[in-house]
């Protein structure tokens, strides 16, 4: 399923040339080049510890790169202004709701401090996204009386609220069980089509990843082994990127 | 501990930029003060009883024995005004409140809850430093204003219950009184003013910087109590030397 056509042509592209990064000496992303094309759901794949999570925080601008450039729609993110131009949202991997606000208003955060609605209009919206990830009515809960998979989507619907061009999903999946995560699926998917945003899936998950993605990139120790559709990738040469689809297969 | 003076500068600017802010963000200062209120006013008012008891018991019968009963009421009231009042209630604070503060933020750091606030283009400053520090730098002068008067009292009080000093409640606040002018009490209500300045904008900062885990927010909070309880004495001298007349 490559870019449906999408119905409005919201999402940006995304352009990644030879970024590095590294930790008190430790190089965790090692030269990474790809680009996403606006309304792409483009799903990153690989080991604990290759640097995918480091990798998003790059493209939402929490890390700046040692070297390297990430272009959006042409222009480099550390440009003064760029940041701001385009909605981007990330779903972080352990959720990072405020603890000390209720889950509806971790949800209309972003709409009730920048002002974008009435406190009426922002309450609807809230419930309505928290009904799409399968939360209705848990508006009044602390982030605190979750599990950690309600955690997670809570997150998810905290992103969409921004209605987002670029968005940012680690690990979307990884607390939730079979149902669920067919549920974020579909959510990712639905979103890509209704507001044709580009989509960034970090995943573990081979159903999510090889369901939802328009192509797929295999990740290891900060570098790229692999990037194509998913059946490219399902017939990849290089025995790294088997080893890790199957062993993704046995533990199924 | 003082290398991050500059980073402090440079936050407390930003904040100072954000105060056309304030009133967006009533509510969460509102909150703050509230919350401050509700966890220290208890504390302050004994605190501040006892500190105002304690003068009186120490410089009472030392007065009385030379004849100079009459000036009790002036040294306990001058010194809890301009002196013991705004230092003591700040260390309170910076233990009760900044500390609380560090904690928070700090854990919203580790816990990237800021990151996520900074991805939904929420500034970290304005979100959470400028209701902090503008609802103690209203809470903290209205706290001292409350602990000189009770401090007062519970000076009034040992002065006229203690056999040794049995100095009258109408002569200690006639003392008082004749030594201690408005001004005095401005002065110690402006120093109070300038250490939640400080408490706030350490406390803060030493959250915003905190990393590497729950160790981090244990670290972080010492060290926010402990910087801010020394600055509090240190610019305490250098305020009663500007503020002298
Ligand atoms: N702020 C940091 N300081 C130092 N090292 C870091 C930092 N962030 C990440 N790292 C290191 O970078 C490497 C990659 O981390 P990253 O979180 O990107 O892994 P990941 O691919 O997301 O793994 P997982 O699938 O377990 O989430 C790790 O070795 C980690 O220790
Ligand atoms: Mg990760």
């Amino acid at each position: 399923m490559m870019n449906a056509p999408a119905s409005q042509s919201n999402g940006v592209s995304l352009r990644v040339r030879g970024l590095r990064k590294a930790f008190n000496g430790q190089e965790v992303l090692r030269g990474l080049d790809f680009e996403v094309a606006p309304g792409e759901i483009f799903v990153i794949m690989g080991p604990s510890g290759s640097g995918k999570t480091v990798l998003l925080k790059h493209l939402i601008g929490l890390e700046a790169p040692d070297a390297g450039e990430i272009l959006l729609e042409g222009r480099p993110l550390q440009a003064p202004g760029v940041m701001n131009r385009y909605r981007m949202a990330m779903v972080f991997q352990s959720g990072a709701l405020l603890n000390s606000l209720t889950v509806g208003q971790n949800v209309g955060l972003y709409l009730a401090e920048h002002r974008l609605r009435p406190p009426g209009e922002i309450a609807r919206i809230t419930s309505e996204k928290l009904a799409g990830v399968g939360l209705a009515g848990t508006e009044d809960k602390m982030p605190s009386e979750l599990s950690g998979g309600m955690k997670k989507r809570v997150a998810i619907a905290r992103a969409l609220v921004i209605e987002p061009q670029l968005i940012l999903y680690d690990e979307p999946t990884s607390e939730l069980d079979p149902l669920s995560a067919v549920v974020i699926a579909e959510e990712i998917v639905r979103l890509k089509e209704r507001i044709g945003v580009t989509s960034l899936v970090v995943s573990h998950d081979r159903d999510l990843a090889f369901g939802v993605a328009d192509r797929i990139a295999v990740i290891h120790q900060g570098q790229m082994r692999a990037i194509g559709t998913p059946d490219e990738v399902k017939r990849h040469p290089d025995p790294l990127v088997q080893q890790f689809l199957q062993a993704g297969f046995k533990r199924q | 501990m003082f290398q991050n003076i500059g980073e402090l500068v440079v936050l407390f600017g930003r904040t100072l930029a954000a105060l056309p802010l304030v009133w967006r963000q009533r509510q969460k200062i509102l909150d703050q003060f509230f919350e401050i209120g509700v966890a220290s006013l208890l504390m302050v008012c004994i605190l501040s009883f006892f500190i105002g008891g304690v003068m009186a018991l120490q410089t009472g019968p030392l007065l009385v024995e030379r004849g100079l009963g009459s000036y009790v009421g002036a040294i306990v009231g001058y010194s809890i005004a301009k002196e013991l009042a705004p230092v003591l209630m700040a260390v309170l604070i910076a233990g009760r409140i900044g500390s609380a503060m560090t904690a928070e933020i700090g854990s919203m750091r580790v816990y990237q809850e800021i990151d996520a606030l900074r991805t939904m283009n929420i500034n970290p400053v304005h979100f959470l430093v400028l209701p902090r520090l503008t609802a103690l730098a209203v809470a903290l002068p209205m706290l001292v204003t409350i602990a000189i008067v009770v401090g007062w009292m519970g000076g009034a009080l040992v002065a006229t219950a203690n056999a040794r000093i049995a100095v009258s409640f109408e002569a200690f606040f006639h003392a008082l009184r004749s030594a201690v002018d408005l001004l005095d009490v401005l002065n110690g209500v402006f120093k109070s003013f300038m250490f939640a300045l400080i408490i706030g904008m350490i406390s803060c900062h030493q959250g915003l910087i905190t990393r590497g885990g729950p160790r981090g927010i244990g670290r972080s909070v010492t060290k926010a109590v402990v910087n801010s309880i020394v600055l509090i004495v240190i610019s305490d001298y250098f305020l009663t030397r500007i503020l002298l007349k």
